[in-house]
């Protein structure tokens, strides 16, 4: 019985990782906003210009 | 170790680092201002980052008690919630499978914050117990805790117990996670 159990307990723990890994890869595909190029360009930038001046 | 430049390895982070922002604020608004606060963060702070220790980590931590000390200082207990998180699939639920995951994802999002954040941590993002508990601020035995609850909640929220359900469960994620358009 406690085996019966446990081996459902390990089925249902599996779906949810599963679903979760899924979930999550599909987020990290979502498009990267604009703001966030556009900051990493200034921060770029600002580095060249500190590198430059020394 | 990574060879690359640190900041050029910070790029290599922002997916998951947004993937994590989404997931843990439930609103792309938000998740796209703690994103910018993070990255903004963590490039000034770059002499801080240990070398060959784990970038993403420190990311996710950055970003997590960013938000936290925001909402703290809103003096906000419940998020505002654009569904960004369920919204994220493109088109409507046309199969099993579908339905399944849209299912899925509108139960996770009614998780408790440090729930969610558990689940992302351990179940999504791999870290070990002891990492993920570092980056909360909690023992590692608190965040086994949070995330045994987390499924719990899920499995309730679910109806996993049923073995029906769970029959069906089976077959609608194999259907999904088996894709080979889509990722594993």
């Amino acid at each position: 019985m406690t085996s019966d159990n446990d081996h459902k307990q390990q089925r249902i723990d599996h779906f949810i990782d599963q679903n979760l890994k899924k979930v999550f890869s599909e987020l990290e595909q979502d498009k990267m906003p604009d703001e966030i190029i556009d900051l990493l360009s200034v921060l770029r930038a600002q580095d060249e210009e500190l590198k430059a001046k020394k | 170790m990574s060879d690359l430049d640190p900041k050029d390895e910070l790029v290599t982070h922002l997916p998951a680092l947004r993937a994590f922002a989404l997931s843990l604020t439930r609103n792309r608004a938000t998740a796209d201002d703690m994103m910018q606060d993070a990255v903004l963060k963590a490039w000034s702070n770059m002499d801080k980052y240990k070398p060959g220790t784990n970038m993403r980590a420190w990311l996710f931590t950055i970003l997590r008690n960013n938000y936290y000390s925001s909402r703290r200082k809103l003096n906000r207990e419940v998020a505002d919630i654009d569904n960004a998180f369920s919204d994220t699939l493109s088109v409507k639920p046309d199969h099993d499978g579908r339905l399944q995951m849209m299912d899925f994802k509108v139960a996770f999002q009614q998780l408790a914050d440090e729930h969610r954040e558990a689940l992302i941590l351990v179940g999504a993002s791999g870290f070990s117990y002891d990492d993920a508990a570092e980056m909360c601020g909690v023992a590692t035995g608190t965040m086994k805790s949070r995330v045994n609850r987390a499924r719990a909640k899920l499995t309730e929220l679910l109806q996993l117990n049923d073995d029906d359900v769970l029959e069906l469960t089976d077959a609608a994620t194999m259907a999904v996670v088996g894709s080979p358009n889509l990722p594993s």
